[in-house]
């Protein structure tokens, strides 16, 4: 299954030099001022509980985007990568299970947890990269679902059950980085980061080659490329960017606990990924986007029809299942087809542009 | 076996005296010394008999998940919710009439019809698509659990044990030596347990012997090696497809009987049984039931030697024998030639 674009450079780039601010397409500077003034428009809430939140699971979505969408690699423990950030965090910071916590400065918490939570994605993706398919998923799923029995399970380090509660943030500047707004900002600049980031990466050498051997991974091993080093190099990156994400996670809800890692998260940021679609790093913002939303909406509507609003859940994975029989790519699949019909010939039914 | 040894003489001498001091860890009354380093012999026996009875349970929810992996290339991530169906049927069954194994045939039948209904609706429409394939059962155990969620709440459900096997028996194991008297003390252990370890060392052996000396078992085992090929040779496998799926789904549902009577059923049981098919289907290696069977009395005894003698470490122990077989041996400990 290629999932991912595979002509990423086909626009024009031969007019004017880098900082030629024309050359910047217009959706781009319309995107930039949304997300700058959103702070104004939207409250508290929707800032913090939507808007930051759907930022944070799309970039956890995003790091899957890119392992699934470049590499074919569907990885299950995205969540877990994050959730592992987010418990270094916890550990190496300060929360209110002063037992357990080392007290270390925001930043070096921080670190450490992109750090750990790097070299443990490295790990996993060392295991599972030993095999293909389907059994990536089964690998990747177990590792999920082991991790967050060991945390529930262990109380010396990760506290077990109950987890880690008012995990300190960034105080600096007279700024407490916890509250909606600067948080907001934090995480959109990351979020950016990492956007660009994954799209940079797919059109460097090493993302290429990343898409050769999604396509014919003996056929790049012939031409001298190391298939299994540049898996895993791939899931080093995508493990950096849900570690980060992580980080913002555990800011954003100030406790992580088992539940945070559990297999219903895991699977539900795949839910993301596919929902969103794979074939472009946008997809998974969308799909969190509107993940988030239902979320929080969902339970008013339900109620509204008399179902109780319990039956999230259910809401969730029908939609899930209708997105999966109806269209490969998500979202951004039925955006390109609807375009595409707009662009039919009514004649011929040929795409005009071709 | 005799050119294994001939091959490998250190490594079968290590086997050897690995099953004598395990068969002495057994059978023998355990010296003082030993007791005051790993504890009483009867935690020991206890932990081994847990271990291994719990390998049976896994073995049959993990036999139906890699019959049908073996077959259809399929990855069936709802194999856990049909597993906890089967244990939530039993108990209404068994609660409704009172007959215990009524509940084993209806969990078997409906849970097996509902094993069709996925196969035919679902799977048959997007063969070769292995990835969608996955994705779709993921959401249908979303679907399932929530649905179960629904009709029997977060409680936690029992299936009561019939009094015909309840309570414990006394095998001829010896636990300790008596203080007072110096007679030998035997270990009890409950009879429903060592039931269910007899049914399902049966149920493996029919299934081995369905497999390996039927026409139906000589065309799954045919369809396993190149399912393209048999069919070519004119069999209807698309019927062999049904079949099987029935029969992994019905066997996940007994399962779920057996689980649900000397454990017990709640949400998050299917996670847990989806967590220990996968794991043991990895590490005994994947569509091979002997596999399975190995595989599941690995797990079993991990999970419970990891709780008696480590308990924080347990899924830790569960995870370290999936990783060392996945960096030695990928294609699992007892794997199906493919290419």
């Amino acid at each position: 299954m290629a999932l991912a674009e595979r002509n990423t450079t086909g626009r024009d780039i031969s007019s004017g030099a880098w900082w030629d601010v024309t050359r910047i397409p217009l959706s781009f500077w319309v995107g930039a001022v949304v997300l700058l003034i959103l702070p104004l428009i939207a409250g508290d809430f929707i800032l913090r509980q939507i808007i930051t939140y759907a930022m944070i699971l799309g970039m956890i979505s995003l790091s899957l985007m890119f392992l699934a969408g470049y590499g074919n690699m569907v990885s299950l423990a995205q969540m877990t990568i994050a959730g592992v950030s987010a418990y270094m965090v916890a550990i190496f910071g300060t929360s209110a299970v002063d037992t357990i916590s080392l007290g270390w400065p925001w930043w070096a918490a921080a670190l450490a947890g992109i750090i750990i939570a790097t070299i443990f994605g490295t790990l996993t993706g060392a295991i599972a990269v030993r095999t293909e398919g389907i059994y990536t998923i089964m690998i990747t799923l177990a590792i999920a679902a082991g991790m967050f029995y060991l945390v529930r399970q262990n109380y010396t380090l990760f506290n077990g059950f109950s987890g880690m509660n008012q995990v300190g943030g960034p105080q600096f500047w007279g700024i407490n980085w916890r509250d909606p707004v600067p948080l907001y900002f934090v995480t959109t600049v990351c979020a950016v980061c990492a956007y660009y980031g994954v799209i940079y990466v797919s059109r460097s050498p090493f993302g290429l080659a990343l898409q050769g051997v999604r396509d014919n991974a003996r056929r790049m091993g012939a031409l001298g490329f190391n298939v299994t080093a540049h898996r895993i190099a791939a899931y080093a990156f995508a493990s950096f960017i849900a570690g980060v994400a992580g980080v913002l996670l555990v800011w954003l809800n100030g406790q992580v606990s088992p539940g945070t890692i559990g297999v219903g998260p895991a699977i539900d940021i795949l839910i993301i990924a596919v929902v969103g679609g794979l074939a472009h790093p946008i997809g998974p913002f969308l799909g969190a986007i509107l993940y988030v939303l239902l979320r929080t909406f969902a339970i008013d509507v339900l109620v509204a029809l008399g179902l109780g609003g319990e039956r999230f859940q259910l809401l969730i994975g029908l939609g899930f299942l209708l997105v999966v029989f109806f269209s490969s790519d998500g979202i951004l699949g039925l955006w390109k087809r609807f375009r595409e019909r707009g662009n039919r010939d009514p004649l011929t039914g040929e795409n005009r542009d071709a | 076996m005799i050119r294994f040894a001939e091959r490998r003489p250190i490594w079968s001498a290590i086997i050897v005296l690995a099953v004598a001091v395990l068969l002495w860890l057994i059978f023998a009354p355990w010296p003082q010394g030993l007791i005051d380093v790993i504890g009483r012999k009867k935690i020991f026996l206890n932990a081994l008999f847990n271990g291994i009875t719990l390998g049976a349970l896994y073995f049959l929810v993990a036999s139906g998940f890699t019959l049908i992996f073996g077959l259809m290339k399929n990855v069936n991530l709802a194999h856990g919710s049909l597993y906890m169906l089967g244990g939530y049927l039993g108990y209404e069954v068994a609660d409704a009439t009172g007959y215990w194994l009524l509940s084993f045939v209806v969990a078997f039948v409906v849970v097996g019809a509902l094993g069709v209904l996925l196969q035919v609706a679902v799977f048959r429409r997007m063969e070769g698509q292995d990835l969608k394939q996955t994705l779709v059962t993921i959401g249908i155990s979303i679907v399932i659990a929530d649905i179960m969620l629904w009709i029997w709440g977060g409680d936690f459900y029992t299936i009561q044990t019939p009094t015909w096997l309840s309570g414990p028996m006394e095998l001829p194991l010896i636990t300790g030596v008596s203080r007072r008297t110096g007679e030998f003390i035997y270990l009890k252990y409950p009879i429903v347990r060592l039931a269910i370890l007899a049914a399902a060392i049966a149920i493996g052996i029919a299934m081995w012997l369905a497999l390996n000396r039927t026409r139906i078992g000589m065309l799954v085992r045919a369809g396993v090696d190149d399912r393209d090929m048999l069919s070519a040779t004119g069999v209807r496998i698309q019927r062999v497809f049904v079949l099987v799926f029935a029969f992994g789904a019905g066997l996940a549902g007994v399962a779920g009987v057996i689980g649900g009577t000397f454990q017990s059923v709640a949400p998050g049981e299917d996670i847990r049984f989806l967590l220990a098919s996968l794991v043991v289907v990895i590490v005994g290696g994947m569509g091979s039931i002997p596999g399975a069977a190995l595989g599941a009395v690995l797990i079993g005894l991990a999970e419970q030697f990891g709780s008696v003698y480590a308990p924080t470490y347990a899924v830790v122990l569960t995870f370290l024998i999936m990783v060392i077989v996945l960096a030695f041996r990928p294609q699992g400990l007892i794997s199906v030639e493919r290419r």
